[in-house]
């Protein structure tokens, strides 16, 4: 199948561009990355996702798919020759899209949350974001099986859902000195993150830490400019 | 690994949306099953050992399975039972189908919420956002029987609910955003639905959802004032 013609419109840094390119680099499909300026909403971006306006946005061909769990899926079904993203059984499959939504739609917009609390309101996120991480756990100790990833021996979709974040994850991590990723209350995670920086799947899509804080630093100096 | 002739059982309330989606394609494919109804007001113990994490319904029990979220059920439900498909067969389409449900819930379920649990301004905002909304689905439906084009399919499982339920939800909170001229091709889609036999079969009596929504809406109300006098 020809994979001159994929291409995926976003943001080096972003969560969700970086599951997708995770996913294509699972099934070895070759692709060009259209970058876009976070701050900025192109007249590509516009055209090609009109409804949400956001990346990332898969093009193959001349199909358009948007959100990033839609597109790894789309990714695991048309690319069959690869290995495969979802687990081969309707219940697994089921509990992995259960803890992909619960980290989209629950835990991941917990630290924009973080980001824009005062005072005691920043105690009870943290709170909700370290209660996460112990569900989280259990997640993986469930799906996983004892293995590696959540997937099992290899990346799975929830590896690649959660994965995503890990750079976000630890950036705040030190930016606060939350010690999110602490192996005395989350042991497997903190074993499993480590194994994603092995993975040759994953490692090279995993943003330095550092290098997000220096993004989030500048963009914060843009922002209060702007508001000034 | 249970197989597809194990017992199945629903949790529900009996007037939720998200549960009849669940009801309706356990139909359409022809699974037996039992509904188990909730109180949801004093949650029973297999609810809460079932759905640990959320605590609510629907949730479906296949066996040693338990799946809860609706659209996470719908599609377990077309992968353990391949009989009358609900999803398309094409990786494309499949994608297309999940983002307008996806589209759905974000942009017509939730500004519903928004319009039936809240009052005044933050009401209006509600129901703003779910002409928008609409608007879109307007464009998305309109011309078609239903949304896969003649075959009913996933997507009017996920959004035909508002054909039911939408009539009592505006009549409890006292608002009114169906407007026939403005989403023509919505209220033909919502006719086209009732008329899906497993549909006009499967929907919950109308005397129940009046008084069940009637109360819902009471209970917004009290917790709405009792927050206000703690300020």
């Amino acid at each position: 199948m020809a994979t001159s013609n994929v291409k995926v419109l976003g943001a080096w840094p972003s969560p969700f561009v970086n599951r997708v390119r995770m996913a294509l680099k699972v099934k070895s499909v070759e692709y060009e990355l259209i970058e876009t300026n976070p701050h900025e909403k192109s007249e590509l971006l516009i055209k090609s996702n009109p409804v949400h306006k956001k990346v990332p946005v898969l093009f193959h061909g001349d199909k358009k798919i948007c959100e990033s769990p839609i597109i790894v899926q789309y990714i695991d079904e048309v690319w069959t020759d690869g290995p495969s993203i979802l687990p081969s059984d309707p219940y697994d499959r089921a509990v992995a899209r259960f803890w992909a939504a619960y980290i989209d739609e629950k835990w991941f917009p917990l630290f924009q949350q973080l980001r824009d609390a005062q005072g005691a309101e920043r105690g009870a996120v943290l709170e909700k974001i370290s209660e996460g991480l112990l569900l989280l756990e259990g997640a993986f100790v469930d799906c996983s099986k004892g293995k590696a990833f959540f997937g099992g021996d290899n990346v799975g979709y929830l590896d690649i859902a959660l994965a995503g974040c890990v750079g976000w994850v630890r950036a705040s991590d030190i930016l606060i000195g939350a010690k999110f990723l602490d192996e005395t209350k989350i042991p497997r995670l903190v074993g499993w993150v480590e194994r994603l920086y092995s993975d040759s799947s994953v490692k090279d899509l995993m943003p330095d830490p550092q290098v997000l804080i220096e993004l989030y630093k500048k963009f914060q100096a843009v922002s209060n400019a702007a508001s000034e | 690994m249970s197989s597809s002739s194990t017992e199945v059982q629903l949790l529900g309330s009996g007037v939720s949306p998200f549960e009849w989606r669940i009801i309706w394609a356990l139909k359409w494919k022809g699974v037996d099953f039992e509904f188990i109804q909730e109180d949801v007001s004093n949650k029973s113990s297999l609810l809460l050992e079932k759905n640990p994490v959320y605590k609510m319904i629907p949730v479906l029990i296949h066996g040693r399975n338990s799946v809860s979220e609706s659209l996470i059920i719908l599609e377990y439900i077309d992968e353990t039972w391949k009989e009358n498909p609900i999803l398309p067969a094409d990786p494309t389409e499949r994608a297309h189908a999940r983002f307008w449900a996806k589209f759905s819930e974000d942009k017509i379920t939730e500004p519903i919420k928004q319009a039936f649990h809240c009052a005044g301004e933050k009401q209006a905002e509600g129901v703003k956002a779910l002409g928008e909304g609409l608007d879109i689905l307007e464009g998305k439906i309109r011309g078609k029987k239903f949304f896969g084009g003649d075959s009913f399919g996933y997507l009017d499982i996920v959004v035909g609910w508002i054909s039911y339920w939408l009539h009592f939800n505006q009549e409890a909170a006292g608002y009114n955003v169906m407007d026939q001229e403005r989403y023509p091709g919505i209220d033909q889609w919502m006719k086209n639905f009732l008329e899906v036999e497993i549909i006009k079969e499967n929907l919950p009596p109308s005397d129940e959802m009046m008084s069940s929504y009637i109360m819902y809406r009471e209970m917004s109300l009290a917790f709405l004032n009792s927050n206000n006098k703690s300020d």
